[in-house]
């Protein structure tokens, strides 16, 4: 690989929650001007990776770096000052709370000093209907609320925000699931001009056809650790499709199988009157996964 | 440019229908003020008075002061009671916290000579405290605040009961009003303002006077100042202060509000803190006025001012409300107690009128919200 420097570098991390281990000896580097994809199942621990990497979560073991200094923060607050801007699934928003309101949350502009310190809101109402408008949703009126916008433009308000002020690194958790064909290419045409524009991104998906066109490299998660980061360069798509699908990498799918050999048990014997034989090993251990995941 | 093709509803000409947006707007966002409600019922009230109480003295000058206290004193503790709830909490504590404050300024004074300027900060200092202690037990434990500082209704009720009679064998503690004069912290809670405007305003007959040739009203009770005051600067916070939208925001989702960096525990553990303080106004306001601690003082009181906010158009659920609706909700319980007072109909009915109030405030609050949310 390169010798540049990443720009945020995760170094065997770990989470536990009390007995649970959500993560365990992960290792990431993502470089200025590249999108990182995350891949893995449901529970495979990318929800708590990322919440890692924003501050919600701070790691029980391992470091993270960026831009080569060693990080950590007490809250999301901190990584939102160091250059970290996630959007999170459930986009931080009040839905009571006007665009602007919600736009600047956390980080208004002022004017004035002392006690007339006040927020700036001909400047904070600009701001967010022009970074709308960049992302392609014209806002009629700033100050009306969030609640009152579809799935996809708070979705745009959530991802705008978070460009503007991630100065660094910008992670976004799923942000196409919940779009329709046109908003999704309108996200994801942002998230190429993010990674034009220097920034980092990190990026989850379910959807091939979303993280294969934007993704620099890929890493897969399964159940808490890291099946590996690859470049584009080394995976085709129908690869990556494997990947998320979770049918490759059998070594480290072991575990996984014995459930899925479980779960047939179960339906073998739920389904018909035979006796239930034991699985063979071998057979289920190829069809399993493929079945299970729908193809 | 992709705006086009992806903005939901607007045509592309949006410049030209400006004009139009504008004047729509206009009366959306009258709708959406959470006072709106709370204005219609006091002009509502009003009428309903001027007109039920015609010559009994409600509306001359005296009459106007005297529910405009009572408004006042509500209106204080509701001010910060409605901070605390677009904030996402209740303080429960409150009332108990007006006795408590009064015994803590009554006692120091007048048993152990204390200047009262000192009785007085210890009493807010106590607040501080309480509040601090409200706010940390609700951040740190994820309870929530009704049951929190329901403990503290009754261990600060307690609290100003026992140390009363612990100290002093009573639980009434008279005399402050010797205390007073001369006290300028003390004249910050008492007396009237712009007495010089009502006498001269008497003197060129512009004003009722009584046998002796003084103005039937002889200055603006400084709980009205407080009341108008408090209720400004909570709505310049509210509207235009950083701190303000993270009121809003920790109220609305405490969770979004935090991963987006905003301290949401020391704004909950301030807010807690200004209710405290607040009780304490009211506190040092009533001693003074009356010259006496009661541990019995402000029963009740949290009610009263959660009843105004609510009235003034604020969301149980936090993240919605107005300090000007909770100044208008505690208007109209100063016109309803006194309106009945002067219009003679049995006191008794009050009650049933305060609750049939809250409900249909909470009912067209509700339905209001709905409607905020479907306007697009």
């Amino acid at each position: 690989m390169t010798t540049r420097t990443p720009m945020i570098e995760m170094r065997s991390v770990s989470k536990h929650f009390g007995s649970v281990i959500a993560l365990s000896d992960i290792s990431m580097q993502v470089y200025s001007g590249e999108v990182m994809c995350l891949l893995g199942d449901n529970g495979a621990g990318k929800s708590t990776l990322i919440k890692t990497l924003s501050g919600v979560h701070q790691p029980t073991h391992g470091e993270m770096l960026l831009d080569g200094k060693p990080a950590r923060f007490k809250s999301p607050a901190y990584a939102l000052d160091a250059g970290i801007a996630t959007v999170f699934q459930d986009l931080a928003m009040v839905p009571l709370m006007s665009i602007t309101r919600n736009f600047f949350m956390g980080r208004e502009p002022t004017v004035g000093w002392g006690p007339l310190k006040r927020i700036d809101w001909k400047y904070a109402d600009r701001v967010a209907k022009e970074e709308m408008s960049k992302i392609g949703i014209d806002v009629r009126d700033p100050s009306q609320p969030v609640g009152t916008l579809s799935g996809g433009e708070r979705q745009c308000v959530a991802i705008a925000r978070a460009v503007y002020f991630g100065a660094k690194v910008l992670i976004l958790d799923e942000p196409t699931s919940a779009l329709g064909v046109k908003q999704a290419s309108v996200v994801l045409r942002y998230i190429a001009k993010a990674r034009a524009d220097g920034l980092a991104v990190i990026f989850i998906t379910h959807n091939v056809h979303h993280a294969y066109p934007v993704a620099d490299a890929f890493t897969l998660l399964s159940r808490g650790g890291s099946l590996g980061s690859f470049r584009k360069e080394e995976v085709s798509r129908e690869e990556v499709l494997n990947m998320m699908a979770g049918g490759a990498e059998l070594e480290s799918l072991d575990a996984e199988l014995a459930e899925f050999q479980r779960e047939d048990k179960a339906k073998k014997a739920s389904l018909a009157d035979q006796d239930t034989q034991p699985a063979d090993a071998s057979s289920t251990e190829l069809s399993s996964p493929r079945t299970a995941n729908g193809y | 440019m992709n705006s086009t093709e992806t903005k939901p509803s607007v045509a592309p000409a949006a410049a030209d229908q400006d004009e139009r947006i504008q004047r729509v707007s206009f009366w959306k966002k009258a709708l959406n003020r959470p006072e709106l409600g709370a204005l219609a019922g006091a002009v509502l009230v009003l009428a309903f008075f001027i007109a039920a109480s015609s010559g009994t003295g409600m509306f001359t000058p005296a009459g106007i002061i005297n529910f405009l206290e009572v408004a006042a004193q509500l209106g204080i503790i509701a001010t910060a009671a409605a901070l605390l709830m677009i904030g996402g909490e209740f303080d429960l504590s409150i009332g108990s916290m007006i006795g408590l404050a009064g015994i803590l300024i009554a006692i120091p004074a007048v048993e152990y000579g204390w200047p009262l300027w000192a009785a007085i900060l210890l009493a807010f200092a106590c607040a501080g405290l309480v509040g601090w202690i409200n706010g940390n037990l609700v951040n740190k434990t994820g309870l929530p605040s009704f049951i929190v500082t329901l403990g503290f209704l009754f261990i600060l009720r307690g609290l100003a009961i026992g140390t009363s009679r612990l100290l002093t064998g009573r639980t009434q503690v008279g005399g402050v009003q010797d205390h007073i004069p001369g006290d300028w912290f003390a004249a910050l809670f008492s007396g009237e303002v712009a007495t010089g405007l009502f006498s001269w305003m008497a003197a060129n007959g512009w004003m009722a006077t009584n046998f002796a040739g003084n103005p039937t009203v002889t200055g603006i009770p400084v709980s009205i100042v407080w009341w108008l005051g408090l209720t400004a600067v909570a709505t310049w916070v509210l509207l235009c202060t950083p701190y303000g939208n993270w009121i809003f925001a920790s109220g609305g989702d405490a969770n979004a509000a935090r991963n987006s960096g905003v301290p949401v525990h020391r704004v909950k553990i301030s807010l807690f803190m200004f209710t405290a303080f607040s009780a304490t106004i009211f506190a040092c306001i009533q001693v003074m006025d009356t010259g006496s601690a009661d541990t019995i003082r402000g029963l009740l009181k949290e009610l009263e001012a959660i009843i105004a906010v609510v009235i003034g158009g604020a969301l149980l659920t936090g993240g919605y409300g107005s300090a000007i609706g909770a100044a208008l909700g505690a208007l109209i319980f100063g016109m309803v107690q006194m309106g009945i007072f002067y219009t003679g109909v049995n006191t008794d009915w009050f009650q049933v009128f305060l609750g049939v109030m809250l409900l249909v405030a909470v009912l067209f609050n509700n339905y209001m919200r709905k409607k905020a949310m479907e306007a697009k």
